[in-house]
């Protein structure tokens, strides 16, 4: 199988990235569904054969998936994917799914004495927030990523952690989450709904004075009495606890932005999913995160490109006209049939290569690896291994 | 043509797997309930402008636009709901509130409910369309004849839809309980039903068989099963065999290939096309195992083909009667 080059894009150099020794973090993302967790696997297992000692932390492994990697629970923690090494013995490779409810509240008990931890955890505003509603899964996978990091850095256990990012609505989510949950916990509703549990005499009490009646009657119309009631017990237990959600987005955000982070953006050769990575991309760029290229997972491959599409479609005419002539011989039908089948194959080869060059005319300079559309999916390491290796592509030595 | 599966469903969800196609079948799943003069709207909820790039528009505001005209004189309206604007809609609505809404973005309360509380979110989003499908025109009839969602994808939807459990931990009484069980009256009735997008591939059909028992657990009414991109096999069940046991008169290919003018380079042409033929068997053969996976749900199911050059307004079109052909309305 060949490596594709597409358009002027200049080839992603997966070794390179995976050997280098000042990257610590490696962000997959893009759109659902365009093998983004396969494609994070893929690159640990390089890495730890490289030599590495790389932590995969995915998100929402398909099955099978999981299993190839040895995770058999959702367990929160990282656990060492048996007999990967490099040839000389060294590297390693953990592998964790994320519990993101779990997660949360081990941030809850890390900074809140147990009683004062224990109130939080039964409020049902926060057990709400953080088990069913999306974008906690967002904020939580960068909590656990911060969390392993500073692990990997006080324990020595990992030199590389890999990152699948969620199935975000929207790219923008992932990016802004912890952001958006630090500014809203810090922010002026907040100081507003724990107003009255702070007492009216304190420095934002000219502010209720203004508009707290006016702001807590409509609340109550919307929310309820026992809802908003619900909100400000969670909010000031929250808030005197933590007392900087904000800080810890902003040391996320900054970690995210560090040049020992890579950002890999994947793709499947589909309209959508270009449309969505071309939107990372760019998001990355406005943001100064370092972006170090696309993956584009599942391109169709033609075995004999020099055949091309219209010379297979009227060979097969002619074998067709010649079988209703009945004058056939060797096998027309049997070749007819493959000739078609080869048609096929090139016209959509054709139309994925041709929106993959859209994208790189729109995004020069973002460094792009293909992989070829295998038959089945991957569900053991020696499946992996073999993504790892078209990942890379042939040796350029 | 078989007669309407769902003749009395107002509320079409339509889910599936990122990648897998669910907005171009939601968008030709409208086309064709529009068939015949009727009066359908098509919504989309996660903010992606997709319908407006699939009916090649201008992004769509919040508010009801005409994008198709369907086969027989039909109509396809559509809209694009934003939860922001969901809200201050339902704070004008209900409580006629509209300059407190102002007062509230203001504050980022309207943020809050929106982006940090997506469960709020989604009563909104739900609650905006079960309002259009309760809404009626003159007389009793309803203002559409159906509404097609193009809803949040499989691992999420069963959550999305239903909101009662969604706010249950929130509230227990009061203004949101009581519009989320307005909102549930409709969404777990004989009013509504969710149809899942899959592809014959391994982990889409897997997901969409978890969905299918998701959606059943909560109780929420499952439609049909919409089998995207299929490409029909080219060669015969025999020929299949063979090319999977690398079997396959190489030396007759060759003779034909001489017929036919392409004789010029056999020797690199004759070894791709048994490649290539061994690599389709293998694949029809895993879609076939997939397909009777999704037989054993005993849903009814529509198959739609892969179409050739990509999505476009032709090609829906093409969609739309095929599905309508499978018995969709």
């Amino acid at each position: 199988m060949s490596a594709h080059t597409i358009g002027r894009a200049p080839r992603l150099q997966i070794d390179t990235l995976l050997n280098d020794p000042t990257i610590h973090i490696i962000v997959c993302t893009g759109a659902g569904g365009v093998g983004k967790t396969t494609t994070a696997a893929a690159l640990g297992l390089r890495a730890a054969e490289l030599g590495r000692n790389v932590c995969v932390l995915t998100i929402d492994p398909a099955k099978r998936l999981a299993q190839a990697m040895g995770l058999s629970e959702l367990d929160n923690t990282p656990r060492q994917v048996p007999g990967v090494c490099s040839p000389d013995g060294s590297g390693s490779l953990f592998a964790m799914m994320l519990d993101m409810k779990r997660t949360f509240d081990e941030v809850v008990e890390s900074h809140a004495d147990p009683e004062r931890a224990e109130q939080i955890l039964n409020n049902p505003f926060y057990q709400a927030l953080s088990s069913s509603f999306a974008g906690t899964q967002e904020y939580m996978a960068m909590e656990k990523l911060g969390q392993l990091r500073t692990r990997a850095e006080q324990e020595g256990t990992w030199d590389l952690i890999i990152v699948d990012t969620p199935p975000s609505r929207s790219a923008l989510d992932f990016l802004d989450a912890p952001a958006r949950l630090g500014s809203f916990l810090d922010g002026r509703f907040i100081r507003i709904l724990t107003a009255p549990a702070r007492g009216a005499g304190n420095a934002l009490g000219r502010l209720a004075a203004v508009g707290f009646g006016i702001f807590t009657n409509v609340l109550t119309k919307i929310l309820g009495t026992q809802v908003l009631a619900d909100l400000g017990t969670f909010v000031a237990a929250i808030d005197t606890t933590f007392g900087g959600f904000r800080e810890r987005a902003d040391a996320t955000y900054a970690l995210l932005k560090d040049p020992g982070t890579s950002f890999v953006v994947v793709a499947a050769p589909e309209r959508d999913a270009l449309r969505e990575a071309a939107y990372f991309v760019e998001r990355l760029r406005t943001d100064d995160m370092p972006l170090t290229g696309l993956v584009l997972n599942r391109m169709q491959q033609v075995d004999d490109p020099d055949l091309t599409a219209e010379q297979a479609a009227s060979g097969a005419q002619l074998l067709h006209e010649r079988l209703s002539a009945g004058d056939a011989g060797g096998n027309d039908a049997l070749t007819a049939a493959l000739l078609e089948l080869h048609a096929q194959r090139v016209l959509m080869a054709d139309r994925q290569m041709h929106l993959a060059d859209r994208f790189t005319a729109a995004h020069p300079g973002v460094a792009v690896a293909s992989v070829p559309a295998l038959a089945g999916d991957v569900h053991d390491l020696p499946g992996l291994r073999e993504i790892g290796d078209l990942l890379a592509g042939p040796s350029t030595d | 043509m078989s007669d309407p599966l769902w003749p009395d469903v107002a509320l079409h969800v339509v889910s599936g797997k990122g990648g897998t196609g669910k907005t171009t079948v939601a968008a030709a799943m409208a086309l064709s309930l529009a068939r015949d003069g009727r009066r359908v709207l098509l919504i989309e909820v996660e903010g992606r402008q997709g319908i407006a790039q699939l009916f090649d528009t201008p992004p769509l505001p919040y508010e009801e636009r005409k994008v198709a005209v369907a086969s027989g004189g039909g109509e396809v309206w559509a809209l694009a709901i934003d939860a922001q604007e969901a809200l201050l809609d339902y704070l004008e609505t209900f409580y006629n509130l509209k300059r407190a809404g102002s007062a509230l973005r203001k504050m980022g309360a309207v943020d809050f409910a929106t982006t940090i509380a997506p469960g709020l979110r989604d009563v909104l989003l739900t609650g905006k369309a079960i309002e259009i499908v309760r809404r009626k025109s003159k007389g009793d009839a309803r203002a559409y004849d159906a509404v097609v969602m193009d809803a949040p994808p499989t691992g999420r939807v069963a959550k999305f839809l239903n909101v009662n459990s969604e706010v249950s931990g929130l509230a227990k009484v009061g203004p949101i309980r009581n519009h989320a069980d307005l909102v549930m009256g409709v969404i777990a009735s004989p009013l509504t039903v969710v149809h899942l997008v899959t592809l014959l591939e391994e982990m889409p059909v897997q997901e969409t068989i978890d969905g299918v028992a998701e959606l059943r657990a909560n109780d929420l009414p499952v439609g049909g099963i919409i089998v995207n991109m299929t490409r029909p096999p080219v060669l015969t069940d025999e020929q299949m065999v063979l090319a999977l046991a690398d079997a396959l008169p190489g030396g007759e290919i060759e003779a034909s290939l001489q017929a036919c003018g392409l004789g010029g380079h056999v020797d690199a042409i004759v070894p791709a096309l048994l490649h290539e033929a061994a690599d389709h068997a293998h694949r029809v053969a895993l879609e076939r195992r997939e397909m009777e996976r999704i037989a054993e749900l005993g849903l009814p199911t529509f198959t739609l083909p892969q179409l050739s050059g990509g999505v476009d307004l032709g090609g829906l079109y093409e969609l739309a009667e095929l599905l309508h052909e499978g018995g969709l309305g």
